[in-house]
């Protein structure tokens, strides 16, 4: 069944079913897919990563229900990722648990999604549901991530902006200036900001960031006041907020839409949105092919070819890189 | 293609406060393979319909505590069904006496789990269900 019509026209259960068929990467799915890409491109993607605790799905929660009352009633979609287990392949997926608020209206849509082996923080298809709820109407696409630390940076590719979320008491001197996480951040979040600690958390990422873009400072050195001048620098560079939340309560989101719209205007004024959307299609573009090339090779080889060069590699006879080149070439050594 | 895997729905209508054995068979499922979306307490019907909709579940287990089965029962099966989704099979694990299982399977429910189930029946019963 092609589902690229009711999509659309915004059919509910016919989003649902395409998204399955995307996941499952069907031929229908596909048909879809290249159907509703013209239509895509409108969506704001929004990602939210960070370690597990921090609260990212409240914080999901009442960002969308702020969108849903005041900002012109947008349409959000929330795609919550959590990670499959690598032994079973099986998967707990427990966001939706946080947001009860947003259940009976018509202006959302909650879509849970397992890792499938993926570990970059994004199943291989996430950017594919981006598209179905782009072409289908949504004007908001949160994409919430599995953040446990500093590989997961897909998001970052993928969205137009990216939220990381802290919170006070996890270890956050040392975290802060990790690299991986903090670097992606377009916006950073502390989340339970009623927590003691949140000074300390909040000074850390400031320094952090400071070391990333200096300011001018003005220091007291033995009571005599020294300054430092910034680097020259293009007034044009974003600097990412730090944004104090209590999402639990919703304190501190307003704030924090105010942030994001920002944020989508710097991007489209300093022409950042198109360069993005080039790296993110780019990207995507370049993650189907090399499947596909892998695909058609595969389809082309032997089994018995295969097995026999993998056997060589296993007894020392020729090294992977050797091998490769066999496989690639055709393998005239085979045929003498 | 990849192999489509199973998404389940555990559920808890109605005003249960106890989700250890919702808890329980979910990790179950989950070491069995499959996808599962668990939704929390306190859900109506009405919130477990859009849940199993948007999620696009094959199978919805209810876990129901209260003794509400033949009330929430029917409500749950007639709202899949207004959404177009009467294929789901729902399940129910939980509190039933004996004597409501058989008018719960005439309603439509596929299978009915007591306490001391043994969560390998239950994985094996959703396989069959599903084939």
């Amino acid at each position: 069944m092609i589902f690229t019509q009711p999509v659309l026209e915004g059919n509910r259960l016919s989003i649902s079913r395409l998204l399955t068929q995307v996941e499952n990467d069907t031929p229908d799915g596909r048909v879809a897919l290249a159907e509703l890409f013209p239509h895509t491109g409108k969506a704001h993607l929004i990602g939210v990563t960070g370690a597990p605790g921090t609260g990212k799905s409240s914080l999901v929660n009442q960002l969308t229900l702020y969108y849903r009352k005041h900002a012109s009633r947008k349409k959000v979609a929330i795609i919550a990722v959590d990670p499959s287990s690598p032994f079973t392949g099986g998967a707990v997926l427990g966001d939706r648990v946080r947001m009860r608020d947003l259940s009976g209206d018509e202006g959302v849509f909650i879509r849970s999604m397992a890792s499938r082996g993926s570990v970059g923080g994004l199943a291989q298809t996430t950017a594919s549901f981006t598209q179905v709820f782009d072409a289908a109407g949504f004007d908001v696409i949160i994409i919430e991530t599995v953040g446990a630390g500093q590989s997961e940076v897909d998001i970052a590719r993928l969205a137009h902006t990216t939220i990381v979320v802290e919170a006070p008491g996890l270890g956050d001197d040392i975290q802060a200036i990790k690299a991986g996480i903090l670097e992606i951040a377009d916006i950073l979040v502390v989340n339970k900001a009623d927590r003691p600690g949140v000074e300390n958390t909040e000074r850390a990422l400031r320094s952090t960031l400071e070391l990333a873009h200096p300011t001018k400072r003005v220091f007291r050195h033995h009571g005599q006041a020294m300054s430092i001048d910034a680097p020259e620098s293009d007034t044009n560079i974003w600097i990412p907020p730090i944004n104090k939340t209590v999402s639990t309560d919703g304190k501190g989101i307003p704030e924090l839409a105010e942030s994001i719209a920002k944020h989508i205007a710097h991007l489209r004024q300093s022409g950042d949105w198109a360069l993005r959307d080039r790296a993110r299609l780019g990207s995507e573009l370049d993650a189907v092919l090399q499947e596909e090339l892998v695909n058609r090779f595969f389809e082309r080889v032997l089994k018995d070819e295969y097995d026999a060069i993998v056997d060589k590699v296993l007894n020392r006879k020729i090294s992977p890189y050797e091998a490769v080149k066999l496989l690639l070439n055709g393998n005239s050594e085979q045929e003498q | 293609m990849t192999d489509k895997k199973i998404r389940v729905l555990v559920a808890k209508p109605g005003l249960d406060g106890h989700d250890r054995g919702a808890k329980v068979v979910a990790r179950a499922l989950r070491d069995a393979g499959m996808e599962v979306i668990y939704t929390g307490l306190r859900q109506t019907p009405e919130m477990i319909a859009e849940a199993a909709l948007q999620e696009d579940v094959d199978v919805v287990g209810l876990s129901i505590l209260s003794g509400a089965h033949m009330a929430l029962a029917p409500r749950i099966l007639e709202l899949l069904k207004a959404n177009g989704q009467s294929d789901v099979k729902v399940f129910i694990g939980g509190i039933v006496p004996d004597e409501d299982a058989p008018r719960l399977k005439e309603m439509g429910i596929t299978g009915i789990y007591g306490p001391g189930a043994s969560t390998e029946d239950i994985v094996k019963d959703i396989r069959e269900a599903i084939k």
